[in-house]
């Protein structure tokens, strides 16, 4: 559904754009497909190695590590997991309600949706060729700082504090 | 030569997934498997979002992205900034290269930092999705919560840095989308 939106809505601009310029949409074709090449190595690099992580990484083995009896220590652990995985969200969310299922505490999974959608530690290297060092590692602390927060406050909603 | 240099980092992970079957076969499967399912999301998605890049920076005037999203635009712009990175969809590496283009055309850096955290977490798709798999409560509250980290964070990250630093940023971005 979301795909079929994109799709609709980058062929439609094309077509506009085609029908008002045809030298300026070849030229956005010849910048969309240049951005593209110039970073493809990193994508690749980056999809491979989160397989890696994640055939290491199961849910069975995460579950067991963030139980709703586990505390901060926990909190800690989830956001790490989260931190350095990065799982498409039409996954993450199913096995995130499965992991509730099997015993993992609110708090927990708060923390491990939010370091997964914010912080991106195998994706490093992409951010820092558009954003630089400084500014990549200082989003991404945040924001891993910020998972605790969204613990805490989860924490508070669900009752578990 | 140029090109083993630019592809080693997947080289290396290529090589990382063959030991992986070494090892265990059943985790180099699951990794080739992952590696396979997320290849084919990429070439599923990232077409599209190039190709609206290249649209963006070819039809959208300097004038207009500053008016919107540059020093000026206050708290239109960060409403903006916040819409598009939410109407997102994508992986998040989806999202640098069109925070580059946006940077070309004269946005705010801060602006461009809630793009990115729009992006990353308050995407309508990825909401809806939660909040059938994992209730009302706990998504509101973690929207709600997104909302103000990606403000504090944008916030943050821009007084962090001084003037000379987010020129260089600004350079590389005009380099990187040329």
């Amino acid at each position: 559904m979301q795909n079929l939106i994109l799709y609709s809505v980058t062929i439609i601009l094309i077509l506009l754009s085609f029908l008002k310029d045809k030298a300026k949409t070849k030229k956005a074709m010849m910048k969309a497909w240049k951005a593209f090449d110039n970073i493809l190595p990193q994508f690749l690099g980056v999809i491979t190695l989160v397989g890696i992580i994640l055939s290491i990484l199961n849910p069975k083995m995460i579950s067991g590590i963030i139980g709703s009896s586990s505390g901060w220590l926990g909190v800690i652990m989830a956001s790490v997991i989260g931190a350095i995985t990065l799982i498409p969200g039409f996954i993450a969310f199913p096995t995130a309600a499965m992991l509730l299922n099997s015993g993992a505490g609110y708090m927990q999974i708060g923390a491990f949706i939010s370091a997964l959608m914010m912080v991106g530690v195998v994706t490093l290297p992409v951010e820092i060729k558009y954003f630089g060092k400084k500014t990549t590692l200082v989003r991404n602390i945040l924001a891993f700082v910020f998972s605790f927060a969204v613990a805490f406050v989860i924490g508070k909603v669900a009752g578990e504090l | 030569m140029n090109l083993i240099k630019r592809y080693m980092f997947f080289l290396i992970t290529i090589i990382a997934i063959g030991i992986l079957f070494f090892i265990s076969k059943d985790a180099g499967v699951s990794a080739l498997n992952t590696t396979m399912y997320s290849f084919k999301e990429m070439i599923l998605i990232i077409p599209p979002i190039f190709i609206l890049l290249g649209l963006l920076d070819v039809w959208v005037p300097r004038e207009t992205m500053i008016k919107y999203m540059g020093e000026e635009a206050g708290l239109k712009g960060i409403a903006l900034a916040i819409f598009l990175g939410s109407a997102a969809a994508g992986p998040l590496y989806g999202a640098f290269p069109i925070a580059a283009v946006f940077m070309k055309k004269g946005a705010k850096f801060s602006n461009v930092l809630i793009f990115i955290g729009a992006w990353s977490t308050t995407k309508i798709p990825m909401f809806l999705f939660e909040l059938s798999s994992l209730g009302a409560e706990f998504a509101l509250t973690r929207l709600a919560m997104s909302l103000i980290g990606i403000l504090f964070i944008a916030y943050i990250v821009n007084r962090l840095m001084d003037e000379k630093e987010i020129r260089l940023i600004y350079d590389n971005a005009n380099n990187l989308s040329k």
